[in-house]
């Protein structure tokens, strides 16, 4: 099967502080991964450096077989919700249509098809009614819908999601875990930066347990265990019990 | 009204006047959207007082005002950006900190040429007055300006919406925001002659702010920018010229009559409707 996503020896540092120490995983396309671990732990980070969003120290990232600058267009990004201008003069619309640049190329502007593609995906997320709205309008949950539907209008094989479910409502979270399940379904890669624990065995396939250091990698039901969470949280579980997942 | 519309088609200075304040009100218009929907007002302030140096040296060449002054520019965006992005000082501090250094050297440069430039018509503005030269700078700037961000208007969106986004994508992010400090300095160097360097500023972000209360639309708001830039530029031509008053006071404040008309009459943002809907629905109980 095909690799989507080879890490090896990664290495971030903030002003000479390690935040991630060599942390390597592989995964194959098809799968949807959870990347866990306690506050502090680097998640964001591991995140950010393997987007190349940040400078790394130290280690290769590769993405499909190639490096990341190579497959920008095929990589979907939602960052944390909160580090834009609510107030931007932009709608629900345009900004779903923004999903559809990397494909355009320089000098091109959205024509009728990205515009009837970037409509598809906001009814993807049952946004369609809102479409004129200024975004600083929505609630959190669908302000993050809106943001999944820019992700989905790129078109990208592999999506990275930081913390898409903090503070917004159940039907949203529904609704973005069952698109993230389908894109799963389709042959794409999902990873999301996750904490809510409960959470973990319904939503993901795989797990990446991470405090700074690579806990361990791999299905849930091998890393989702009493010892390794101990281990990553440095405390123990008295609701899990060794070899028994909740 | 009708006798200015003679005397525009009788003075050639006049028309000058017209057409490159006009000119000037369009270029604010447009760039002054980016910068404050990227929250760098003060950006454009610091670039207007950091180009005088740059004016000076240029006179002390003999050489054209445009070149000292965009070098000037650039270099001031430069130096704000590394001392902002290599210490812990905020982005406001480090333009405090540079653009009142290199206003002061550009002010003690100026008294040094003093025998061929006219201080209070660079800091103030002296519209009519605009050489013929100077009007074909100011349309040249215009057409050039008008054009990168015709071409490059996708790119500048989204690296002013969501600059982490636009970087995923793969789109030169700090090259952008350079490449707009540049359009900036060229706009503030057009604008030298119309309104000077003290009130460039006002011109950047008043018509802008005026359209930002009244759309949920960049593209829209960048066209009543340029509206309101330009029918400032007009209306304060007009009062200045009938009643023998310094242009660039003026057309600043007739631009912020403009923004007090939005501020409390916008229909959505509007303080008075606002006031009116809150009123109307506590007085329902």
């Amino acid at each position: 099967m095909d690799k989507a996503i080879e890490v090896e020896h990664l290495h971030v540092s903030y002003y000479g502080k390690e935040v991630i120490n060599d942390i390597s995983f592989s995964f194959d396309t098809g799968k949807l991964i959870g990347i866990i671990g306690p506050n502090g732990a680097g998640k964001s980070t591991l995140m950010k450096a393997i987007l190349e969003l940040i400078p790394r120290d130290h280690g290769s990232v590769k993405i499909h077989g190639n490096p990341v600058k190579k497959m920008r267009k095929k990589i979907a990004y939602v960052p944390q919700r909160s580090n834009i201008d609510w107030d931007f003069p932009i709608n629900v619309f345009h900004t779903v249509l923004l999903g559809t640049y990397p494909k355009l190329g320089l000098f091109k502007r959205p024509g009728r098809k990205e515009k009837d593609w970037a409509y598809t995906c906001l009814q993807q997320v049952g946004m369609e009614k809102y479409a004129k709205q200024q975004i600083g309008e929505l609630s959190g949950g669908q302000q993050q819908r809106v943001f999944l539907a820019r992700a989905l209008a790129q078109q990208a094989e592999i999506f990275f999601l930081d913390e898409p479910f903090v503070g917004i409502d159940v039907a949203s979270e529904q609704t973005i875990i069952s698109i993230l399940k389908r894109l799963r379904d389709k042959g794409k890669t999902v990873f999301v930066v996750h904490h809510d624990l409960s959470k973990v065995e319904d939503y993901f396939d795989d797990l990446i347990l991470i405090n700074k250091k690579l806990i361990q990698s791999g299905p849930v039901s091998d890393v989702f265990q009493a010892e390794t969470m101990s281990k990553a949280y440095q405390t123990n579980f008295p609701f899990m019990k060794a070899g028994f997942s909740v | 009204m009708v006798q200015f519309i003679n005397d525009i088609m009788q003075y050639e200075f006049l028309q000058k006047a017209l057409f490159t304040s006009v000119m000037v009100g369009i270029l604010c218009g447009v760039i002054g959207s980016f910068i404050i929907l990227r929250g760098m007002a003060l950006m454009g302030d610091a670039i207007s007082h950091a180009i005088l140096p740059g004016v000076a040296i240029s006179f002390m060449l003999g050489i054209n005002y445009f070149y000292g002054a965009v070098l000037m520019g650039v270099i001031t965006s430069l130096g704000i950006g590394f001392v902002t992005q290599n210490s812990r000082i905020k982005s406001d501090s480090s333009i405090g900190i540079v653009f009142s250094a290199f206003f002061a050297l550009g002010i003690l440069l100026l008294m040094k040429a003093q025998t061929v430039v006219d201080l209070s018509s660079i800091l103030f503005g002296n519209v009519l007055s605009v050489r013929s030269s100077d009007m074909w700078l100011t349309l040249g700037i215009g057409i050039f300006v008008l054009l990168i961000v015709f071409l490059f208007y996708k790119e500048l969106l989204i690296t002013t919406f969501d600059p982490v986004i636009s970087t995923s994508y793969g789109i030169p992010t700090k090259f952008v925001h350079y490449g707009l400090m540049v359009l900036l300095t060229l706009v503030t160097v057009a604008s030298l002659q119309t309104v000077g360097v003290i009130l460039v500023v006002a011109m950047l972000i008043t018509p802008a702010a005026t359209a930002y209360l009244l759309t949920n639309r960049l593209s829209i708001m960048i066209v009543l920018a340029a509206l309101f830039g330009s029918i400032s530029s007009v209306l304060g031509l007009y009062f200045s010229f009938k009643y023998n008053l310094t242009s660039g006071a003026v057309i600043v404040l007739v631009a912020t009559v403009i923004f007090l008309l939005a501020f409390l009459f916008s229909p959505q943002q509007g303080i008075v409707w606002r006031a009116l809907r809150t009123n109307k629905q506590r007085t329902s109980f």
